[in-house]
């Protein structure tokens, strides 16, 4: 699948909150169109990962490039930058006072200033593609969170973004809901969409996975293709924890 | 001493009468007290509206200057009366502006209410969670985009109940621009009363009236509550 191109290089990346080192010289990669698998125990560094990847939040040291150019927060326009990195959250955070549609075209329309009738036809594809056509006007309340889910990936498809990042999708459903959500993101990784995902379900990372990445404690343990780090991992950290979740 | 007497009843049934009988014969000039009562109320609520919002950003800005002024604000407003608020701006404001007892009673009651209303935005505000902005900034949205098209809106339908509450209070206040000689329901009532010799049953009948305009209010605001609701 991939083609060694370049996406995301991530460089002795540190974070910290006050005292608390929470992400410690963190180098990764990338590339086009490959999909990246984040395990690790809770607590380990995941969420703050991502969020740095998309500047949610602010990194301490180290260097963050995206296709080869470096951002700089002082300098940059991360609202430019946001707008190339997608983010789908565990909790979906979807617009409770706006219909389905309303939430899909809303940063089309106001961030990139698309006309309404387009956005409404984009974002309508859009909705069809995930399976939720007929729920268009429908309000975020009355959705399974399965639907909502599946809305908030539409959402953020609405930018055309680069590169997606999920963090947890599918920790908040019920386990009957957790296999739509998971096929909608198979498809996404078909089409070749470079994506970063923070999941617990290692059925998905064996089967769509390019490569895991195994984090403890704010540090990348390993690193491998999913059926060489599932069944044969080298260190004994990774060895431990997928014991512990099986 | 549980029951009236007979005579007590029949004052009682008398009195009931009178007011009854007031209230009908007066409903003339009370009317215009009532509508200079809802122009003084609207108007000012409005004003502190908007006066609410800009100290709730300001309180939320995370910008310790701002915040200052913020609180010197609120503190000023509700550490004195809200009696000697208006009387400063009456006599404040007609000193550096030709300015009507109108406008001095409303720009004092808009004072006033933003405080309070500014604490109801900012508790509103603050209680939209966390996660709704980061979805907004997280598709490139910036900040003012995110406050206004999403954090904005669901922390006004949350603000609904207490602005109502503060438009009720707002318009039992209003009752102090009597001081300053405005003839709304309770300046109305006064007078009435000193050229009757009967303060009791004026004040009654403009309690009547304020009790109806409460009521509607409280009817005004649960229905549109109920219009908002569409999207739970
Ligand atoms: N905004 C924050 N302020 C302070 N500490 C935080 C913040 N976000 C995360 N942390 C801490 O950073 C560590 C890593 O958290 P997180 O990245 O959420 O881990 P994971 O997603 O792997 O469970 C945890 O100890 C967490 O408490
Ligand atoms: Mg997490």
């Amino acid at each position: 699948m991939s083609e060694n191109k370049e996406m995301i290089r991530v460089e002795k990346l540190n974070k910290s909150f006050g005292d608390l080192h929470v992400l410690k010289d963190i180098d990764f990669t990338v590339n086009e169109s490959e999909v990246v698998v984040l395990i690790g125990a809770s607590g380990s560094g995941k969420s703050t990962m991502l969020r740095c990847l998309n500047f949610l939040e602010l990194k301490n040291d180290g260097k963050i490039l995206i296709k080869g150019k470096e951002t700089d927060p002082k300098k940059d326009d991360l609202n430019k930058v946001r707008q190339r990195v997608g983010m789908v959250f565990q909790h979906f955070n979807l617009f409770p006072h706006k219909t389905v549609l309303e939430n899909v075209i809303e940063a089309p329309i106001q961030v990139k200033k698309l006309k309404k009738a387009q956005a409404i036809e984009e974002g309508k594809k859009l909705l069809a593609k995930v399976g939720l056509a007929d729920k268009a006007d429908e309000y975020p309340a009355r959705l399974s969170g399965g639907q909502k889910q599946r809305v908030a990936i539409a959402r953020s498809l609405a930018m055309k973004p680069e590169i997606m990042l999920f963090d947890e999708p599918t920790s908040a459903l019920d386990p009957e809901l957790v296999g739509e959500v998971l096929a909608t993101m198979k498809e996404l990784a078909q089409e070749g969409m470079t994506m970063v995902v923070v999941t617990h379900e290692m059925g998905f990372a064996r089967e769509v996975a390019d490569k895991v990445v195994y984090m403890h404690d704010g540090r990348i343990v390993e690193v491998g293709e999913p059926n060489e780090l599932f069944d044969n991992p080298k260190e004994v950290r990774t060895q431990e924890f997928l014991s512990s979740i099986l | 001493m549980l029951f009236f007497t007979l005579e007590e009843l029949k004052e009682l049934y008398l009195n009931v009468i009178k007011i009854g009988e007031a209230l009908l014969d007066s409903r003339g000039i009370f009317w215009e007290a009532t509508q200079l009562t809802l122009a003084l109320t609207a108007v000012s609520i409005f004003i502190a509206i908007f006066i609410g919002l800009f100290f709730a950003l300001l309180k939320i800005s995370n910008i310790k200057p701002l915040e200052y002024v913020a609180n010197i604000y609120i503190f000023i407003v509700r550490g004195t009366p809200l009696i000697v608020q208006i009387f400063v701006f009456y006599y404040g404001l007609t000193e550096i502006a030709m300015i009507s007892g109108f406008w001095s009673a409303t720009l004092g009651l808009a004072f006033h209410n933003g405080a309070y209303i500014a604490e109801i935005f900012r508790g509103s505000i603050q209680s939209i969670g966390k996660g709704q902005s980061e979805a907004g900034r997280s598709l490139g949205m910036n900040r003012s985009q995110t406050m206004t098209r999403i954090i904005l809106p669901q922390a006004f339908r949350r603000a609904l109940p207490p602005l109502g509450n503060q438009f009720i209070i707002g318009l039992k206040d209003s009752s102090l621009a009597a001081f300053i000689g405005l003839a709304e329901l309770f300046g109305v009532a006064t007078t009435m009363g000193a050229n009757s010799f009967d303060y009791m049953t004026w004040l009654l009948v403009s309690a009547v009236w304020y009790l109806v305009l409460v009521l509607l209010l409280t009817l005004i605001v649960g229905a549109i509550e109920k219009k908002m609701a569409v999207s739970d």
